[in-house]
């Protein structure tokens, strides 16, 4: 089995500065580390890899000093890391991350299951690893709570979509995003380290992806700024509508006739 | 001797409302049944015969006072979170509240210290020297203890393999005597040799010669980065021996905690917290707390090249606020496992010489073995203060749990003596280990404890019979 874990690295502290030129993170100065759900993604690689056998790539898009990232990964158990590096790629929203993401992928000729954490604590969308999917034309399933099955052409999936759970299964290739704490990943090892010290974390730049339209790519491939980041308003309280299908487009037309909304 | 105490009357009570307030003092059924016992119900359940809250010193001198001359007994409580049943008023009488002393002064930082009531909670007085850009390193665990109860039990915890106990961080103390008057116990200096030092001798008294109503805390330089280590063994005993050469490194880790993979288990199994290093028999956490990163790489590494060369299988990092909050949760959460995983537990809270840790825990695994009791020994490598767990588990009977544990105890203290250890390394005597004080020491210490306490204690109404009995 074939495994590709996007992961990402973030800033340590929680208060994350957005340069106010161009909205995008201001990532030198401050300490970073991974983003804390890709270490469940890469947990459930490595036991996927454990239970079935095969390889599990890191891989990432950032810039150079992402290395220190990579090594983690290896300290953890990964096979093979590579970075996505090129100044060109840089100031991409999801869009563009998603689609380098996705052409580093074609480089690595593809995977047989590609593994994201459900969402990184700087950018928070979520929308990265369906993204990269749709990109690839393979099916995912995010929000992945629990892996209940593993065979060697198939991956069953228990998805936590808040109100409701659903259970997926999904033929290779294929992608799933995963939720914080549906494993506790294993920490680094030392023994591991000194192992993989010399070990090369590969860097693809520009000149390796296969599609070279720059529209694709960093600030000028992304179609969405930021114009600031602030912590939302805390919601009133949830109204739960139910009966039948005509009597809860009544309830809510009145809902929203009371409201003011129509 | 005092004995019987008188009971309170309602003139007393009048009394005791004149000197505080009326809101203040509680009687009978309007005392709620928590100020009953301290965290440890099994140490023995006493109501109070009157409860009081008391604002200022000169209450609590008032209230002692009253005490003293009319022969009624006054046991002190701070948050209630002992562990030896020290806080629950064993002989009746008034049971005198300081939790609504809780200020603290602002930081002194030219002297470094920090005054504070003591009411006022740990993890209060720690976030005051955190906020002045220091910090206050003594942490038993239990965060919401008043901090006038860890002076006064001499609170330890698992940092003490680096900086050491309560008592190396009280620098005074202003204290009510049983008969009312108010001393103070040393000042804010460094060092004193100012005839006996009677500070160092309240520190850990468990309130039974004084009643703290100030204290000076000394803080120390904040260390403002820190890494985990956890570190798997194929035994206990290579764990065990592991321990003495980390201690011997330039860098003194913050604590050495040991756990047997058969209490991560129970963790693992009846709380679903799962541990991040499934290998191992034994497992050594060590925790490092440094100025500097490049300093705190320079111990970490030299201590997990140390921890291979002594036979650990590996050596994980836990080197990010997740990474460490995945290795402590589960660490925090033994006492809750131990707890869901039986229907009744005891505790003994020996302490051992370091190179002593490994022989004790077989020891003690084997004589619980004999008596057909469940001992779960884990905790503070670093120090040397096992936290022996006996746990019932369903199907045993009370009167063959009672007359067990009091074997096994009996032998875990006995073992514990010839290991060269003490009786208690952090959770105090009490009333729930009194009955194993005397033999652990001997008659002429325990003589001598008891004309400590008579020398501050004439009439014995401070907090009587915990630590030692005199109705023997």
């Amino acid at each position: 089995m074939k495994i590709i874990v996007c992961i990402k690295q973030v800033p340590s502290s929680s208060e994350v500065e957005i340069d106010p030129e161009n909205g995008t993170l201001k990532r030198s100065g401050s300490e970073s580390k991974t983003n804390p759900y890709d270490l469940f993604a890469l947990e459930a690689a490595l036991r996927i890899r454990n239970q079935v056998g095969g390889t599990v790539t890191a891989l990432t898009m950032g810039p150079d000093q992402a290395e220190e990232m990579m090594r983690d990964a290896y300290m953890m158990g990964a096979d093979d890391a590579v970075i996505l590096s090129d100044k060109k790629f840089a100031g991409s929203d999801v869009l563009a991350t998603s689609y380098t993401l996705a052409q580093g992928i074609r480089v690595l000729e593809g995977a047989d299951l590609i593994i994201c954490g459900k969402q990184t604590t700087d950018g928070d969308t979520a929308q990265i690893g369906p993204a990269i999917a749709e990109h690839l034309g393979i099916p995912h399933a995010a929000w992945v709570s629990e892996i209940t099955e593993v065979t060697d052409s198939q991956i069953s999936v228990r998805q936590d979509l808040t109100h409701v759970f659903q259970i997926s299964r999904m033929e290779y290739p294929c992608l799933i995003t995963v939720e914080k704490d549906s494993n506790v990943p294993r920490l680094p090892s030392y023994k591991l380290r000194k192992e993989t010290e010399k070990k090369e974390v590969r860097i693809l730049h520009f000149d390796a992806l296969p599609d070279k339209n720059l529209s694709r790519y960093g600030l000028i491939g992304s179609p969405t700024t930021v114009e600031r980041i602030f912590a939302p308003e805390k919601m009133g309280s949830r109204q739960w509508i139910e009966g039948t299908a005509m009597e809860q487009a009544e309830k809510l037309t009145e809902l929203f006739v009371k409201k003011k909304f129509i | 001797m005092p004995f019987p105490y008188n009971k309170i009357t309602s003139e007393g009570v009048e009394y005791l409302k004149n000197v505080t307030a009326c809101e203040r003092v509680k009687v009978k059924e309007e005392i709620s049944k928590d100020y009953y016992h301290d965290e440890m119900p099994d140490y023995g359940i006493f109501p109070p015969e009157v409860f009081v809250e008391a604002l200022t010193t000169e209450e609590v001198s008032a209230v002692m006072k009253y005490g003293y001359d009319h022969n009624i007994p006054v046991t002190v409580r701070g948050a209630g979170t002992g562990l030896a049943g020290g806080a629950a008023c064993k002989c009746g009488g008034i049971l005198l509240s300081l939790i609504k002393m809780n200020r603290i002064d602002p930081v002194d930082k030219m002297n470094m210290t920090v005054t504070a009531q003591p009411g006022a909670l740990l993890t209060e007085v720690s976030a005051a020297a955190d906020e002045a850009g220091l910090f206050y390193p003594p942490d038993p665990g239990e965060r919401t203890a008043s901090i006038g109860g860890t002076v006064i039990t001499n609170a330890g915890g698992m940092r003490a393999v680096r900086y050491g106990v309560t008592r190396d961080y009280v620098r005074a103390i202003e204290a009510v005597l049983p008969d009312g008057s108010i001393v103070n116990l040393s000042s804010n200096v460094v060092k004193n040799t100012t005839g006996y030092d009677i500070k160092d001798l309240v520190i850990g008294s468990e309130g039974t010669l004084c009643i703290a109503t100030k204290v000076t805390l000394k803080l120390i330089p904040k260390p403002n980065c820190t890494q985990t280590l956890v570190i798997p063994f194929d035994s206990l005993e290579t764990c065990i021996e592991c321990v003495p050469k980390l201690l011997q490194l330039p860098f003194i880790p913050t604590a050495v905690e040991f756990l047997e993979r058969e209490l991560l288990e129970i963790v693992e199994r009846q709380l679903n917290k799962m541990f991040p290093v499934p290998d191992g028999e034994a497992v050594l956490i060590v925790m490092y707390d440094g100025s500097s990163k490049d300093e705190l790489n320079s111990a970490c590494d030299l201590a997990a090249d140390t921890a291979l060369n002594a036979g650990a299988m590996d050596v994980m990092l836990a080197n990010s606020p997740e990474r460490i909050g995945s290795v402590w949760s589960v660490r925090a959460a033994i006492l809750e496992g131990m707890k869901a995983d039986s229907v009744g537990q005891e505790e003994c809270d020996v302490v051992v010489p370091r190179a002593k840790i490994a022989e004790y825990v077989k020891a003690a695994k084997s004589i619980g073995r004999k008596h057909g009791i469940r001992v779960e020994p884990c905790g503070h490598a670093g120090d040397g203060n096992i936290h022996t767990e006996m746990l019932r588990d369903a199907g045993m009977s009370e009167e063959e749990w009672k007359t067990n544990t009091h074997k096994c105890l009996t032998e875990l203290y006995a073992l514990s003596k010839k290991l060269g250890g003490q009786l208690s390394g952090e959770h105090g005597i009490g009333n729930g280990r009194l009955d194993y004080l005397e033999d652990f020491v001997g008659t002429r210490m325990n003589d001598l404890f008891k004309s400590i306490k008579l020398a501050f204690d004439p009439k014995l109404v401070l907090n009587p019979e915990k630590i030692i009995s005199f109705k023997k």
